[in-house]
Parts: C-alpha cells; structure tokens; sequence
C-alpha cells in the first residue's frame, strides 16, 4: 500500500473518499440538504420509477447539488407515477407526478438548484395524521 | 460497480453483539444478495450508536431509520419491505415508552435530540476497520496540521485555549499536562493512552475503541509530537478483546499508510504505538498505578510529586490521558480552540460521555454538553424511570462518586458542580435508582468493590475500607447500633485525607454522599431495623393479611422450604423462623394478601 506524505496527499485522498460516507452523513441530517423521495412501490417501479431514481442520484451527484435522494414506499399516485417528492431545506414538500429522465432533470435544474416551481406538481389535497391532531 | 442507495449500518460494539442471536451483517448481506441488491445496498458493520437498551440496532442511512432489537430473522422483511419496496418494518421502529407511538427516524427520538456527539462523532457512520472511513471524515488532517503548520508549543497552546479537561475523571487541564511534559527536558518521554475503564458499567472508552480506534491514535501521535515523545503506549484491559481486536487493525493499517513510523507526513517526526494489556484491577486505571503495571511491577500507586510529567514510564517524562480525551483532540484541532470552547459551561469545555444505566428507560452511551442538567439527562434522554416507579438517586463517578438525590436534579453536569454537591465526574458512569433501591446497601455495594480493589499498599484503604464494609454489613443485618453512624463518618473523613491514591481518597464518598442525602433511612436501619426500600432481607418479614387470603394454597405450594401452613380454604401462615424471604408467595398471590413489614 502506497504510504501518505503530506497533507496535501492526505486531503487528495480525503476528497476521493468523501463519496463513500457522503450518503451516510447526509443521512445524518437530512433537513440541512434537499430531500427526494421516489416513490418506489410495485406500481412506481413498473412506471420505471427505479430508472428515475439512479437518474436522479446520479445526475445530482454530476451537478454537484446538495440532494438526498431516498426511496419511498406507495404515495398513493398510482395514476402519476414515478412520483417524486422534493423537499428543499426548510421547505414544505411538493410531489411530481409522471416524472421521466426528462422531467427529472427540468426538476434539478429550475427547482432544486433555483428554487422555481416545474409543472407537473401534483397538489395535495388529503390531510395527513400530523393535522389531524 | 454501481453507487450505493442506501447504507444499511449494523452496530458492532459489544452490547449489540451480545443481545443479536446470530451474525446480523452475514444474515443481511445474504438477503441482500439473494435480491440481487448487493451492488445498491451496503451493510456496514459500525461503532456504537449509544442506544445499547434495544440492542441490536440497525439504522438505515439517507432515511435515517432507527430499527431496534434486531434479530437474523428479520434480515428478510427488512430487505423485502424497506429496501425493495421503501415501506418501514413497523415492529422494529422504537417504541416511544409513555406515547407507545412508533418513532421512525433517529432524528425525532428524545434519546439524540439533547446530544452533541463530539468524542463518539464517527461512532455510527464509520466503519471501525476502514482506515479509509476514518480518512474520508477528515481523519488524520488534525495530524497533517499539527506536523506541517502549528509545531508543538502552538498544538499545546489550542489544548489550552480550548479549554480540554481530562475525561477520565480527575478533570485536570489536558493542555497544561502537555506542558508539563514537554518542559520536562529528556532524551525519551512516552505518551500513554489509559484505556483502563474499571467503573462498574461503564463503558465510555471501550465503546469509542471499538466504533472509532483511528481518533485516539490520531491524538496520541499529536501528543507524541506536542512534548516531543516518539512512543505511544495503550494500556487496555485484557478484558475488551473487541477494542483490542480493532485496535491493532489499526494500528497495522495507520503504519500502512505511514501514519505510523518513520518521518509521518514527511516532517522527520517518528512515532510508534504499543499495546500493554491490563489484568482488569481497579487500581491501575490511576495513572501511577498503571505506569507500575506497564513496566512489569505490582499495579500500585507512588506518590506524586514526582508527577508522570517529571518521571514516569522508566523513569522518563509520560503524558497518560483518558480515551475520551483522546477523541476529543483531533476536533479541536480541525475545528478551533474557540469553537470547542463555545460548548459547555464556564470551567468545563466541550462535551461528556456517560454510560446510563440501571432503572432508566433508555440505558445507553450518551453524549451531552458540559452544563446539561441530571434532569434532562435522566428524564428527556433516559426517558425516566423504568416501569412508572419513583426517582430516588443517581450515582455518578462510579465507586468513587456519591449519590445524589431530587434536590441536585437541577444541578447542571460540569466538574465543579458535580464536587460541590458531593459527588464527582469520574470517568462517566451514571447509574440511576428508584423507590426499591436500600442506599446503605448500595453504599455498601461500593465498598464491597473498593475492598476487593483495594491493592493494599496503604493502611487507610486496606484496612480502613474493609471495616467500613463490615459497619454498612452489620447495619444492614439488621445488628447496626445508632454509634455506627458517627463510626462510619469519621473513619471515612480518615480514609479520605489518609489514603496514597485517588482510590483510597474517594472510596468512602458513596458511604458519606448517601449519609449526606439519605441520613434517616439510615437511621431507620439501625434504630427500626427497617428497610424502607425492602431489599435488606434481614430487616424484613413476609406475612400474609388475614382478610385477603382465600386460602387458595397457591403460595404454600410455591414456597421451597415449606414454611407455609393453612387448610384449603383457611387463612394461611408463614412461620418467620422458617423462612429464606425469596418473595416466591408475594409473587404468586392473586389477591394480595401477602405483605412485607
């Protein structure tokens, strides 16, 4: 095994080694980064849900934007999946339905890296148990 | 090879070994495999998350799923359900203990949401073994600093600023023992790290030996080059052999990586570590003690002066410090002298590791800043008492500590605090009692260990704590006299100012902060012969009320030495002369009629 020699050497090797726990630490504390959830249940995933989701990690992680992307269990949009649920930092959650490679990338660029609203958000009509209480 | 989705990190430390029944990480890699999701999903074998009650834990990283109580057999829902179809494992989510509500994430439970983690920072997201783990959470870049930019007396100087105590009890100021050290002209100096952790349940130090060894051997190579050491020495018990496994694992992978040996980081400083393994007595985790056991001699105390500084292992300069002190260094170096600063109260910095146990809701390994109150501690973190019962006393500082009571719930955790109100820091050791616990039985549990630890050397704790045993023995016996109670004061204030180490110096504080707080229950003993508490067996009687007993015979059927007598149908008797008080009738009586007086 080559040894170490410098810092420099060892903050090179730090910046190759960060992807390995970079999942873990964000993982850590998922409310300081965007959050997406696919949802990824027998329907989601039929609709090519898991193509979106290797889409998303892996163009994220190119653009360099700070994303957890998560999977999810059935979001109850059957009729619009692959559906997404983004979540920038401090944010309330908005879903995608019919996300495709091509809508997911429009969502990256104008939503998680801008902060603007892409069409295509499915608005959400149900209460959840939190309200209810 | 495909990136990973997700993280499935299995804790490895020994509590969550010991409760799994089977290899966890085997039973899930094989789930994982025979779903084909090997290449998207990795299970990492990881240090302590701290949560050691519903050991095992397996937490699920981005999402954060805190699963406990684990077994092999549920390696399939856990695949089929969470990994494949995104949907949590309700009946491994940790059960809030007052609500009963499933919490599904680390980041909601009471037990994380008042911790700083600092000393355990890695413990959970690291794998142990994987130097490169270490590296990638920015390992050894304190080290590259220390070597290439601040040289020794600038490193000493931030130690200083920061504001760094010795965490493994005595709270001295770790810079200023680094100076001591390094203005001790020699030819050889040694640093020592003491991974002698004796307090009874605790495990502070083993558990950051185990979850993240690469910290400590980081800090002590920092040490080495601050005082101009070239050895670095571990003294571990022999009985941690999970720390000593991963220890030496690293080792071996920092002299890989030339972060061990010759010219480290190319700036012509050597440094190398040995391990020195203890035979587990009590005494040798005082710093002179333990130097004696290093070199071959009995583990007993000298007196200081001279301090380790001026004359330790062979006689030459020695730095020991704790563990935890240890994993706190790298930070403060990364981070800055003020920023470690800024946690904490006035005259403690940072943070601290306890191991809460006993009769808490949630036993585990926390991390708090300095300042935190018993009460959050115990109430917000431990989730209170276990089973509804009432709060009596929390003992901190292991047998060196004392007991403290309602009134110091208050009391915000540091040092200084800790001392006023009769009690220590120790090394982190919190163990917390409830309306069934006898304080003059748990003063004497103490005792019970201080005498077998005791090494001998000097009188005053030789002889002095095996009577003190024998009072605190009478009067729970039931043969206490109202005398023994100033007998038991001025022999303790005699083996405090008396005794050689810090052994003998604290050993009476659990008999005198129990007198302090709990005097009358005392008093009770000898003058009622009572145990409130009902768990001194001789000051307590079973007996059977007359107008509850159905004369159903089941107690007479369940006593194993027959001392029950009664006809079916007629109020039964329990013939005291008889009876070994196992508590087998009051147990298995339907209508209560079976009491304690």
């Amino acid at each position: 095994m080559t040894k170490i020699k410098s810092l420099e050497d060892l903050k090179k090797m730090q910046a190759g080694l960060r992807k390995q726990i970079e999942l873990r630490e964000k993982g850590e504390n998922p409310d300081a980064h965007t959050q997406i959830r696919v949802a990824m249940a027998t329907c989601g995933i039929a609709s090519g849900s898991k193509e979106v989701m290797d889409y998303l990690m892996e163009e994220s992680e190119k653009r360099n934007l700070d994303v957890v992307v998560t999977q999810a269990g059935c979001m109850g949009y059957c009729h619009s999946e692959p559906t997404i649920e983004v979540t920038l930092p401090g944010e309330e959650p908005l879903t995608y339905g019919n996300v495709d490679k091509k809508k997911a990338d429009e969502i990256l660029e104008k939503h998680v890296k801008l902060g603007q609203l892409v069409d295509g958000i499915i608005p959400v009509t149900h209460k959840t148990i939190e309200e209810k209480k | 090879m495909a990136k990973h989705k997700m993280n499935l990190m299995v804790c490895g430390g020994t509590g969550c070994y010991a409760s799994a029944k089977g290899d966890l990480v085997k039973a899930l890699s094989e789930e994982l495999e025979a779903n084909d999701l090997s290449g998207e999903v990795q299970v990492i074998t990881t240090g302590c998350f701290g949560f050691c009650e519903k050991g095992p834990i397996v937490k699920v990283l981005p999402d954060n799923t805190f699963y406990v109580e684990v077994q092999p057999e549920d390696a399939e829902q856990i695949v089929k359900e969470h990994v494949i179809k995104g949907r949590k494992v309700e009946k491994l989510l940790y059960k809030h203990p007052h609500t009963k509500e499933r919490i599904s994430d680390s980041v909601h439970m009471d037990f994380y949401k008042k911790q700083i983690r600092i000393a355990l920072r890695n413990c959970g997201i690291v794998d142990p073994e994987s130097i490169d783990d270490y590296i990638a959470r920015e390992g050894y870049q304190a080290l590259g600093t220390v070597l290439g930019e601040l040289g020794p007396q600038k490193t000493i100087d931030i130690m200083k600023e920061s504001g760094l105590r010795g965490r493994g009890g005595g709270g001295f100021p770790a810079g200023l023992k680094w100076q001591f050290a390094k203005n001790n002209p020699s030819d050889e100096k040694y640093v020592v790290c003491n991974a002698d952790e004796g307090d009874p349940g605790a495990f502070m130090d083993r558990s950051i030996l185990e979850g993240d060894p690469h910290t400590v051997i980081e800090a002590m190579i920092i040490n080495g080059y601050a005082i101009h050491a070239n050895e670095g020495l571990v003294y571990i018990r022999a009985e941690y052999p999970l720390a000593i496994k991963r220890l030496k694992i690293a080792l071996n992978q920092a002299r890989e990586y030339g972060l061990l040996g010759k010219d480290i980081l190319g700036s012509g400083f050597d440094f190398d570590i040995q391990i020195r393994y203890g035979a587990g007595a009590f005494v040798c985790g005082e710093e002179t003690a333990l130097i004696q056991s290093m070199e071959g001699e009995r583990g007993e105390p000298t007196v200081k002066p001279p301090f380790p500084a001026e004359s330790g292992y062979r006689g030459k300069p020695t730095n020991v410090n704790n563990v935890e002190t240890y994993a706190n260094i790298p930070v403060i170096i990364n981070k800055g002298a003020s920023w470690f600063a800024s946690i904490g109260s006035k005259n403690s910095k940072g943070t601290k590791v306890f191991a809460l146990a006993g009769k808490v809701n949630n036993v585990g390994l926390i991390e708090v800043p300095m300042g935190t109150t018993l009460r959050e501690v115990i109430f917000e973190i431990g989730g209170g008492i276990k089973d509804g019962k009432k709060f009596k006393a929390v003992q901190t500082g292991g047998p060196s500590g004392g007991c403290l009571t309602h009134k110091h719930l208050d009391t915000p955790i540091d040092y200084d605090n800790l001392i006023k109100v009769g009690s220590m820091m120790g090394s982190g050791g919190m163990i917390v009692m409830d309306e069934d616990d006898c304080m003059v039985s748990v003063s004497k549990f103490y005792l019970d260990f201080t005498v077998e630890e005791s090494c001998g050397k000097c009188s005053p704790c030789r002889i002095g704590n095996k009577r003190l045993y024998e009072i605190l023995e009478r009067i729970t016996d039931g043969k206490g006299k109202k005398e023994d109670l100033d007998k038991l004061r001025n022999l303790s204030t005699v083996i405090k100012e008396a005794s050689l180490c810090g052994l003998g110096q604290t050993s009476p504080n659990p008999v005198m902060s129990t007198m302090d707080n709990f005097y009358e229950e005392y008093e009770q003993h000898v003058t009622d012969k009572k145990c409130a508490a009902g768990s001194c067996k001789s000051l307590m009687s079973y007996h059977i009320i007359a107008e509850n007993c159905v004369g159903c015979t089941a107690c007479a059927r369940k006593c194993p030495v027959n001392c029950i007598t009664g006809e079916k149908k007629q109020v039964h008797e329990i013939k005291q002369d008889l009876c070994i008080k196992c508590g087998n009738c009051m147990e298995v009586c339907k209508f209560n009629a079976v009491t304690i007086i």
